[in-house]
Protein backbone atom coordinates (compact mmCIF):
# COMPACT_ATOMS: atom_id res chain seq x y z
CA UNK A 1 0.00 0.00 0.00
CA UNK A 2 1.71 3.25 -0.94
CA UNK A 3 0.39 6.61 -1.44
CA UNK A 4 1.12 10.18 -1.11
CA UNK A 5 2.30 11.44 2.93
CA UNK A 6 3.17 7.81 3.42
CA UNK A 7 7.00 7.99 4.78
CA UNK A 8 9.36 5.94 3.30
CA UNK A 9 10.67 4.02 6.83
CA UNK A 10 8.40 1.08 5.46
CA UNK A 11 8.97 -2.52 7.03
CA UNK A 12 5.75 -4.00 5.42
CA UNK A 13 7.27 -7.60 5.49
CA UNK A 14 5.24 -9.91 3.56
CA UNK A 15 3.88 -12.80 5.35
CA UNK A 16 6.04 -15.70 3.78
CA UNK A 17 3.16 -18.29 3.33
CA UNK A 18 -0.90 -17.98 2.75
CA UNK A 19 -2.42 -19.68 6.32
CA UNK A 20 -5.14 -22.68 6.01
CA UNK A 21 -8.43 -21.10 7.53
CA UNK A 22 -8.97 -24.97 8.35
CA UNK A 23 -6.12 -25.69 9.60
CA UNK A 24 -6.51 -22.59 12.41
CA UNK A 25 -9.42 -22.93 13.31
CA UNK A 26 -10.14 -26.50 14.63
CA UNK A 27 -8.40 -28.18 17.67
CA UNK A 28 -6.75 -31.52 17.81
CA UNK A 29 -6.23 -34.00 20.30
CA UNK A 30 -2.36 -34.31 20.83
CA UNK A 31 -1.23 -37.23 23.07
CA UNK A 32 2.35 -36.80 24.68
CA UNK A 33 4.80 -39.75 23.17
CA UNK A 34 8.16 -38.34 24.64
CA UNK A 35 9.42 -35.87 27.22
CA UNK A 36 13.63 -35.03 26.59
CA UNK A 37 15.11 -32.56 29.25
CA UNK A 38 16.88 -30.21 27.17
CA UNK A 39 18.53 -28.25 30.24
CA UNK A 40 17.82 -27.80 34.06
CA UNK A 41 14.72 -25.64 32.77
CA UNK A 42 13.96 -26.37 29.46
CA UNK A 43 12.61 -29.90 28.03
CA UNK A 44 11.27 -31.05 24.67
CA UNK A 45 7.46 -32.50 24.37
CA UNK A 46 6.73 -34.68 21.72
CA UNK A 47 3.45 -35.29 20.37
CA UNK A 48 1.34 -37.50 18.07
CA UNK A 49 -0.97 -35.84 16.56
CA UNK A 50 -3.87 -37.33 14.36
CA UNK A 51 -4.60 -34.99 11.41
CA UNK A 52 -1.75 -32.78 11.52
CA UNK A 53 -1.95 -30.75 8.56
CA UNK A 54 1.75 -30.01 8.28
CA UNK A 55 3.57 -26.99 9.34
CA UNK A 56 7.03 -24.91 7.95
CA UNK A 57 9.68 -24.19 10.30
CA UNK A 58 8.83 -21.35 12.29
CA UNK A 59 5.45 -21.45 12.56
CA UNK A 60 3.90 -21.94 16.17
CA UNK A 61 0.48 -23.38 17.38
CA UNK A 62 -1.76 -22.96 20.63
CA UNK A 63 -2.15 -25.68 23.11
CA UNK A 64 -5.27 -25.78 25.30
CA UNK A 65 -5.65 -27.39 28.69
CA UNK A 66 -8.64 -27.88 30.46
CA UNK A 67 -9.46 -28.65 34.14
CA UNK A 68 -12.05 -30.96 35.65
CA UNK A 69 -14.55 -27.48 36.26
CA UNK A 70 -13.92 -26.46 32.60
CA UNK A 71 -11.39 -24.35 32.99
CA UNK A 72 -9.23 -23.60 30.33
CA UNK A 73 -5.47 -22.28 29.65
CA UNK A 74 -4.30 -21.44 26.07
CA UNK A 75 -0.89 -20.62 25.27
CA UNK A 76 0.94 -19.73 21.45
CA UNK A 77 4.51 -21.83 21.39
CA UNK A 78 6.92 -22.15 18.81
CA UNK A 79 6.87 -25.93 17.20
CA UNK A 80 10.48 -27.15 17.11
CA UNK A 81 10.35 -30.04 15.16
CA UNK A 82 11.08 -29.71 11.43
CA UNK A 83 7.93 -30.82 8.75
CA UNK A 84 8.29 -34.36 8.23
CA UNK A 85 5.52 -36.94 7.64
CA UNK A 86 5.78 -38.73 11.11
CA UNK A 87 2.50 -37.27 12.62
CA UNK A 88 4.17 -35.88 15.19
CA UNK A 89 5.20 -32.71 16.58
CA UNK A 90 7.73 -31.25 18.93
CA UNK A 91 7.31 -28.50 21.13
CA UNK A 92 10.49 -27.20 23.59
CA UNK A 93 9.40 -25.18 26.39
CA UNK A 94 10.78 -23.11 29.34
CA UNK A 95 9.54 -23.75 33.08
CA UNK A 96 8.28 -20.70 33.76
CA UNK A 97 8.32 -19.37 37.26
CA UNK A 98 4.77 -19.79 37.98
CA UNK A 99 4.00 -20.52 34.94
CA UNK A 100 0.12 -22.57 34.97
CA UNK A 101 0.74 -24.38 31.78
CA UNK A 102 4.64 -24.68 31.59
CA UNK A 103 4.63 -25.65 35.39
CA UNK A 104 1.63 -28.62 34.33
CA UNK A 105 4.12 -30.00 31.80
CA UNK A 106 7.29 -30.03 33.91
CA UNK A 107 6.08 -31.43 36.65
CA UNK A 108 3.25 -32.97 35.93
CA UNK A 109 2.76 -33.83 31.99
CA UNK A 110 3.89 -37.68 31.44
CA UNK A 111 3.87 -40.08 28.26
CA UNK A 112 0.35 -40.79 27.45
CA UNK A 113 -1.37 -37.34 28.51
CA UNK A 114 -3.70 -35.87 26.29
CA UNK A 115 -3.30 -32.20 25.61
CA UNK A 116 -5.26 -29.63 22.94
CA UNK A 117 -3.61 -28.02 20.16
CA UNK A 118 -4.81 -25.94 17.13
CA UNK A 119 -2.64 -24.62 14.01
CA UNK A 120 -0.40 -24.67 12.69
CA UNK A 121 -0.42 -20.50 12.62
CA UNK A 122 1.00 -17.59 11.49
CA UNK A 123 2.94 -17.61 8.23
CA UNK A 124 4.66 -14.07 8.91
CA UNK A 125 7.53 -16.02 10.77
CA UNK A 126 7.81 -18.91 8.58
CA UNK A 127 11.05 -20.20 6.84
CA UNK A 128 10.00 -22.13 3.60
CA UNK A 129 13.22 -22.79 2.68
CA UNK A 130 13.72 -20.58 -0.30
CA UNK A 131 16.32 -17.65 0.66
CA UNK A 132 19.39 -17.93 2.19
CA UNK A 133 18.61 -17.33 6.08
CA UNK A 134 20.41 -15.38 9.04
CA UNK A 135 18.70 -16.54 12.72
CA UNK A 136 19.52 -15.10 15.61
CA UNK A 137 18.09 -16.36 18.44
CA UNK A 138 18.15 -16.33 22.35
CA UNK A 139 17.34 -18.38 25.62
CA UNK A 140 14.17 -20.41 23.94
CA UNK A 141 14.00 -17.73 21.53
CA UNK A 142 16.19 -20.55 19.45
CA UNK A 143 13.06 -22.61 19.43
CA UNK A 144 11.81 -21.77 16.00
CA UNK A 145 15.16 -21.51 14.00
CA UNK A 146 16.23 -24.93 15.50
CA UNK A 147 13.09 -25.90 13.29
CA UNK A 148 14.72 -24.20 10.42
CA UNK A 149 17.86 -25.87 11.15
CA UNK A 150 16.71 -28.85 10.88
CA UNK A 151 14.62 -28.43 7.92
CA UNK A 152 17.61 -27.39 6.36
CA UNK A 153 19.76 -30.56 7.17
CA UNK A 154 16.74 -33.11 6.55
CA UNK A 155 16.48 -31.69 3.35
CA UNK A 156 20.28 -31.18 2.23
CA UNK A 157 19.28 -27.96 1.55
CA UNK A 158 22.74 -26.49 -0.17
CA UNK A 159 21.21 -22.71 0.28
CA UNK A 160 22.98 -20.85 3.19
CA UNK A 161 21.36 -20.88 6.58
CA UNK A 162 23.42 -19.65 9.46
CA UNK A 163 22.42 -19.23 13.11
CA UNK A 164 23.91 -17.18 16.42
CA UNK A 165 22.50 -17.96 19.63
CA UNK A 166 22.73 -16.88 22.38
CA UNK A 167 22.65 -18.45 26.07
CA UNK A 168 23.52 -17.39 29.60
CA UNK A 169 26.19 -20.13 29.62
CA UNK A 170 26.84 -24.09 28.15
CA UNK A 171 24.57 -25.61 30.47
CA UNK A 172 21.63 -23.59 29.84
CA UNK A 173 22.28 -24.03 25.69
CA UNK A 174 19.26 -25.91 23.80
CA UNK A 175 19.85 -28.46 21.39
CA UNK A 176 24.04 -28.34 22.68
CA UNK A 177 24.82 -31.34 20.98
CA UNK A 178 22.96 -31.05 17.58
CA UNK A 179 24.66 -27.71 16.48
CA UNK A 180 27.59 -27.97 13.60
CA UNK A 181 29.41 -25.27 11.71
CA UNK A 182 26.23 -23.54 10.53
CA UNK A 183 26.23 -22.30 14.39
CA UNK A 184 28.07 -20.13 16.84
CA UNK A 185 26.95 -19.82 20.07
CA UNK A 186 27.16 -16.80 22.16
CA UNK A 187 27.72 -17.33 26.44
CA UNK A 188 26.57 -13.89 27.86
CA UNK A 189 27.64 -15.17 31.66
CA UNK A 190 29.93 -18.19 31.70
CA UNK A 191 31.95 -19.78 28.88
CA UNK A 192 33.89 -22.76 28.60
CA UNK A 193 37.53 -22.63 28.94
CA UNK A 194 38.95 -19.96 26.02
CA UNK A 195 35.52 -18.92 24.88
CA UNK A 196 34.26 -15.23 25.05
CA UNK A 197 31.70 -13.77 27.55
CA UNK A 198 29.28 -11.12 27.19
CA UNK A 199 26.39 -10.13 24.69
CA UNK A 200 25.96 -10.36 21.24
CA UNK A 201 28.37 -7.61 19.26
CA UNK A 202 28.41 -5.98 16.00
CA UNK A 203 31.76 -8.84 15.69
CA UNK A 204 28.94 -11.84 15.44
CA UNK A 205 27.00 -9.76 12.78
CA UNK A 206 29.02 -7.60 10.82
CA UNK A 207 31.32 -10.56 8.87
CA UNK A 208 27.99 -12.19 7.93
CA UNK A 209 26.54 -9.36 6.10
CA UNK A 210 30.38 -8.83 4.80
CA UNK A 211 30.00 -11.82 3.01
CA UNK A 212 26.44 -11.68 1.83
CA UNK A 213 24.56 -14.62 -0.12
CA UNK A 214 23.07 -13.59 -3.79
CA UNK A 215 20.18 -12.08 -3.22
CA UNK A 216 21.15 -11.53 0.52
CA UNK A 217 19.74 -12.60 3.52
CA UNK A 218 16.27 -13.11 5.05
CA UNK A 219 16.64 -11.80 8.86
CA UNK A 220 15.08 -13.97 11.46
CA UNK A 221 15.36 -12.76 14.82
CA UNK A 222 13.33 -14.91 18.34
CA UNK A 223 13.65 -14.28 21.91
CA UNK A 224 13.14 -11.53 24.70
CA UNK A 225 12.04 -8.30 23.47
CA UNK A 226 15.01 -6.92 24.96
CA UNK A 227 17.09 -9.57 22.84
CA UNK A 228 15.02 -8.61 19.96
CA UNK A 229 15.62 -5.05 20.20
CA UNK A 230 19.52 -5.44 20.79
CA UNK A 231 19.90 -8.10 18.09
CA UNK A 232 17.31 -6.00 15.33
CA UNK A 233 19.40 -3.09 15.67
CA UNK A 234 23.01 -4.87 15.26
CA UNK A 235 21.54 -5.98 12.60
CA UNK A 236 20.36 -3.07 10.86
CA UNK A 237 23.38 -1.26 11.99
CA UNK A 238 25.43 -4.25 9.73
CA UNK A 239 23.89 -3.00 6.79
CA UNK A 240 20.50 -5.55 6.91
CA UNK A 241 17.75 -4.12 5.32
CA UNK A 242 14.61 -3.44 7.86
CA UNK A 243 12.08 -5.39 5.10
CA UNK A 244 14.04 -8.14 5.77
CA UNK A 245 14.08 -8.44 9.89
CA UNK A 246 11.48 -10.90 10.71
CA UNK A 247 11.21 -10.38 14.85
CA UNK A 248 9.22 -13.25 17.11
CA UNK A 249 9.33 -11.40 20.21
CA UNK A 250 8.52 -13.73 23.35
CA UNK A 251 5.88 -12.58 25.74
CA UNK B 1 -14.47 -31.73 27.18
CA UNK B 2 -11.17 -32.84 27.24
CA UNK B 3 -9.79 -32.90 30.49
CA UNK B 4 -6.66 -33.04 31.00
CA UNK B 5 -5.00 -35.15 33.99
CA UNK B 6 -3.87 -33.39 36.79
CA UNK B 7 -4.19 -29.49 35.47
CA UNK B 8 -6.17 -27.63 37.72
CA UNK B 9 -4.80 -24.48 37.00
CA UNK B 10 -4.70 -20.83 38.28
CA UNK B 11 -7.33 -19.81 41.30
CA UNK B 12 -10.25 -18.84 39.80
CA UNK B 13 -11.52 -15.29 39.96
CA UNK B 14 -15.38 -15.00 38.98
CA UNK B 15 -16.37 -12.33 36.96
CA UNK B 16 -12.43 -11.94 36.37
CA UNK B 17 -13.67 -9.23 33.70
CA UNK B 18 -11.01 -11.40 31.36
CA UNK B 19 -12.31 -12.24 27.85
CA UNK B 20 -12.59 -15.87 26.77
CA UNK B 21 -8.92 -17.86 27.16
CA UNK B 22 -7.32 -14.91 28.09
CA UNK B 23 -5.27 -14.80 31.45
CA UNK B 24 -3.85 -11.16 33.89
CA UNK B 25 -0.48 -10.03 32.23
CA UNK B 26 -0.71 -7.86 35.69
CA UNK B 27 2.55 -5.48 35.71
CA UNK B 28 4.07 -7.46 33.02
CA UNK B 29 3.37 -5.66 29.08
CA UNK B 30 4.99 -7.79 26.42
CA UNK B 31 6.44 -6.12 23.37
CA UNK B 32 4.96 -8.28 20.16
CA UNK B 33 5.99 -5.90 17.01
CA UNK B 34 7.08 -8.26 14.59
CA UNK B 35 9.13 -5.39 13.12
CA UNK B 36 12.52 -3.37 13.71
CA UNK B 37 11.31 -0.84 16.37
CA UNK B 38 11.66 2.50 14.60
CA UNK B 39 13.68 6.10 15.71
CA UNK B 40 10.52 8.49 15.04
CA UNK B 41 11.33 11.95 16.68
CA UNK B 42 7.87 13.93 17.56
CA UNK B 43 8.69 16.40 15.60
CA UNK B 44 9.20 13.97 12.42
CA UNK B 45 5.84 12.55 13.32
CA UNK B 46 2.61 12.97 11.19
CA UNK B 47 -0.65 11.60 11.02
CA UNK B 48 -2.94 11.88 8.06
CA UNK B 49 -6.65 10.97 7.23
CA UNK B 50 -7.58 10.38 3.34
CA UNK B 51 -9.47 7.98 1.04
CA UNK B 52 -13.18 8.52 1.58
CA UNK B 53 -13.03 11.96 3.15
CA UNK B 54 -14.61 15.62 2.11
CA UNK B 55 -11.15 16.92 3.04
CA UNK B 56 -8.33 14.94 3.68
CA UNK B 57 -5.57 16.04 6.28
CA UNK B 58 -2.29 15.73 7.55
CA UNK B 59 -1.69 16.63 11.53
CA UNK B 60 1.79 17.39 12.48
CA UNK B 61 2.70 16.55 16.29
CA UNK B 62 2.04 19.93 17.60
CA UNK B 63 -1.50 20.23 15.47
CA UNK B 64 -2.46 17.08 16.93
CA UNK B 65 -2.03 18.30 20.32
CA UNK B 66 -4.15 21.25 19.45
CA UNK B 67 -7.34 19.05 19.43
CA UNK B 68 -9.21 18.44 22.87
CA UNK B 69 -7.38 15.93 25.17
CA UNK B 70 -8.59 12.97 26.07
CA UNK B 71 -7.69 9.65 27.89
CA UNK B 72 -8.95 5.65 27.68
CA UNK B 73 -8.65 4.31 31.03
CA UNK B 74 -9.67 0.38 31.05
CA UNK B 75 -8.93 -2.81 29.42
CA UNK B 76 -6.39 -4.05 26.87
CA UNK B 77 -6.52 -7.36 25.50
CA UNK B 78 -3.36 -9.11 23.02
CA UNK B 79 -4.61 -12.01 20.93
CA UNK B 80 -1.50 -13.95 22.46
CA UNK B 81 -3.71 -14.30 25.53
CA UNK B 82 -2.55 -11.67 27.88
CA UNK B 83 -4.90 -9.11 29.07
CA UNK B 84 -3.82 -6.15 31.09
CA UNK B 85 -6.60 -4.38 33.65
CA UNK B 86 -6.76 -0.35 34.68
CA UNK B 87 -4.45 1.01 32.09
CA UNK B 88 -4.49 4.61 31.09
CA UNK B 89 -3.83 5.90 27.50
CA UNK B 90 -3.55 9.95 27.28
CA UNK B 91 -4.40 11.69 23.64
CA UNK B 92 -6.64 12.45 22.12
CA UNK B 93 -10.26 10.99 20.84
CA UNK B 94 -10.26 9.30 17.14
CA UNK B 95 -13.19 11.44 16.88
CA UNK B 96 -11.50 14.69 16.66
CA UNK B 97 -9.31 13.73 14.04
CA UNK B 98 -12.40 12.68 11.85
CA UNK B 99 -14.36 15.47 12.44
CA UNK B 100 -12.22 17.61 10.79
CA UNK B 101 -11.99 15.29 7.69
CA UNK B 102 -15.43 14.57 7.45
CA UNK B 103 -16.10 10.80 6.49
CA UNK B 104 -18.23 10.36 3.09
CA UNK B 105 -21.62 8.39 3.48
CA UNK B 106 -19.74 5.44 1.68
CA UNK B 107 -17.05 4.90 4.06
CA UNK B 108 -17.27 1.29 5.45
CA UNK B 109 -14.19 0.16 6.28
CA UNK B 110 -10.19 2.17 7.29
CA UNK B 111 -7.02 0.57 6.88
CA UNK B 112 -4.83 2.03 9.79
CA UNK B 113 -1.28 2.16 8.75
CA UNK B 114 2.00 2.93 10.62
CA UNK B 115 5.06 4.68 9.93
CA UNK B 116 7.09 1.51 9.46
CA UNK B 117 4.76 -0.32 6.90
CA UNK B 118 2.34 -2.21 9.45
CA UNK B 119 -1.05 -2.09 8.37
CA UNK B 120 -4.32 -3.22 10.23
CA UNK B 121 -7.94 -3.10 8.99
CA UNK B 122 -10.95 -2.24 11.24
CA UNK B 123 -14.92 -1.29 10.51
CA UNK B 124 -15.48 2.44 10.62
CA UNK B 125 -18.31 1.88 13.37
CA UNK B 126 -15.11 0.32 15.65
CA UNK B 127 -13.25 3.57 15.37
CA UNK B 128 -16.15 6.13 16.35
CA UNK B 129 -18.11 7.05 19.18
CA UNK B 130 -15.45 7.65 21.69
CA UNK B 131 -13.99 3.65 20.79
CA UNK B 132 -10.92 5.04 19.52
CA UNK B 133 -7.64 7.17 20.24
CA UNK B 134 -4.56 8.53 18.89
CA UNK B 135 -2.54 7.89 22.01
CA UNK B 136 1.00 9.71 23.22
CA UNK B 137 0.97 9.09 26.76
CA UNK B 138 0.69 5.61 28.84
CA UNK B 139 0.40 6.13 32.65
CA UNK B 140 1.01 9.96 32.12
CA UNK B 141 4.58 9.62 31.00
CA UNK B 142 5.42 9.52 27.43
CA UNK B 143 4.89 6.35 25.19
CA UNK B 144 7.84 4.05 24.81
CA UNK B 145 9.19 3.63 21.69
CA UNK B 146 8.66 -0.04 21.76
CA UNK B 147 5.08 0.27 22.15
CA UNK B 148 4.80 2.50 19.86
CA UNK B 149 5.57 5.79 20.59
CA UNK B 150 5.81 8.70 19.39
CA UNK B 151 2.06 8.09 18.96
CA UNK B 152 -0.25 4.51 18.76
CA UNK B 153 -3.79 3.82 17.62
CA UNK B 154 -5.78 2.83 20.68
CA UNK B 155 -8.84 0.57 20.03
CA UNK B 156 -9.56 -1.42 23.03
CA UNK B 157 -12.18 -3.25 22.37
CA UNK B 158 -10.46 -5.15 19.85
CA UNK B 159 -7.18 -7.00 20.40
CA UNK B 160 -4.39 -5.19 20.52
CA UNK B 161 -2.91 -5.47 16.77
CA UNK B 162 -5.55 -3.83 15.55
CA UNK B 163 -4.23 -0.72 17.98
CA UNK B 164 -1.38 0.42 15.30
CA UNK B 165 1.87 1.50 16.84
CA UNK B 166 3.64 4.36 15.32
CA UNK B 167 0.60 5.63 13.69
CA UNK B 168 1.18 7.30 10.48
CA UNK B 169 -2.42 7.33 9.56
CA UNK B 170 -5.91 6.18 8.17
CA UNK B 171 -7.41 5.50 4.76
CA UNK B 172 -11.46 5.10 4.78
CA UNK B 173 -12.85 2.76 2.14
CA UNK B 174 -16.06 1.46 1.20
CA UNK B 175 -14.80 -2.03 1.58
CA UNK B 176 -12.66 -4.34 3.30
CA UNK B 177 -8.79 -4.55 3.40
CA UNK B 178 -6.95 -7.32 5.45
CA UNK B 179 -4.54 -5.79 6.85
CA UNK B 180 -0.92 -7.55 8.10
CA UNK B 181 -1.65 -9.54 10.76
CA UNK B 182 -5.38 -10.48 8.70
CA UNK B 183 -3.27 -11.78 5.92
CA UNK B 184 -0.93 -13.62 7.96
CA UNK B 185 -4.25 -15.87 9.32
CA UNK B 186 -5.58 -13.98 12.11
CA UNK B 187 -9.22 -12.59 12.46
CA UNK B 188 -10.68 -9.56 9.69
CA UNK B 189 -12.36 -8.01 13.38
CA UNK B 190 -10.21 -9.59 16.14
CA UNK B 191 -13.51 -8.92 18.92
CA UNK B 192 -11.67 -10.50 22.33
CA UNK B 193 -15.31 -11.08 23.87
CA UNK B 194 -16.21 -13.70 20.92
CA UNK B 195 -12.38 -14.84 21.07
CA UNK B 196 -12.04 -13.95 17.18
CA UNK B 197 -7.98 -14.82 17.19
CA UNK B 198 -7.92 -16.69 13.69
CA UNK B 199 -9.54 -16.37 10.33
CA UNK B 200 -12.46 -18.57 10.90
CA UNK B 201 -13.10 -17.99 14.54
Amino acid sequence: MTQPGTPVTRFAVPGRIGVSRQAASVWRTATLTEIRRETPRVSTFRFAVPGWPGHLPGQHLMVRLTAGDGYTAQRHYSIASAPDDSGHVELTLDHVRDGEVSGWFHTVARPGDRIEMRGPLSGFFAWPGDRPALLLGAGSGVVPLMSMVRHHRARNLTLPLRLLVSARGPEDLIYADEYGPETTPVFTRTAPEGTAVGRMTAAHVAPLLVEQPPGGWEAYVCGSNSFAEHASRLLVAAGQPVERIRIERFG
Amino acid sequence: MNITRGFTGRPRVHDSGLPPGQYDARDEWPVLSAEVTPDLAPEDWTFRIDGLVAEPRTWDWEQAHALPADAYEGDIHCVTGWSKFGVRFGGVSLDAFLDQVRPLPSATHVVAYAHTGYTTNLPLADVIGGRAWIAWEYGGEPLPAEHGGPARLIVPHLYFWKSAKWIAGLRLLDHDEPGFWEGNGYHARGNPWEEQRYSGD
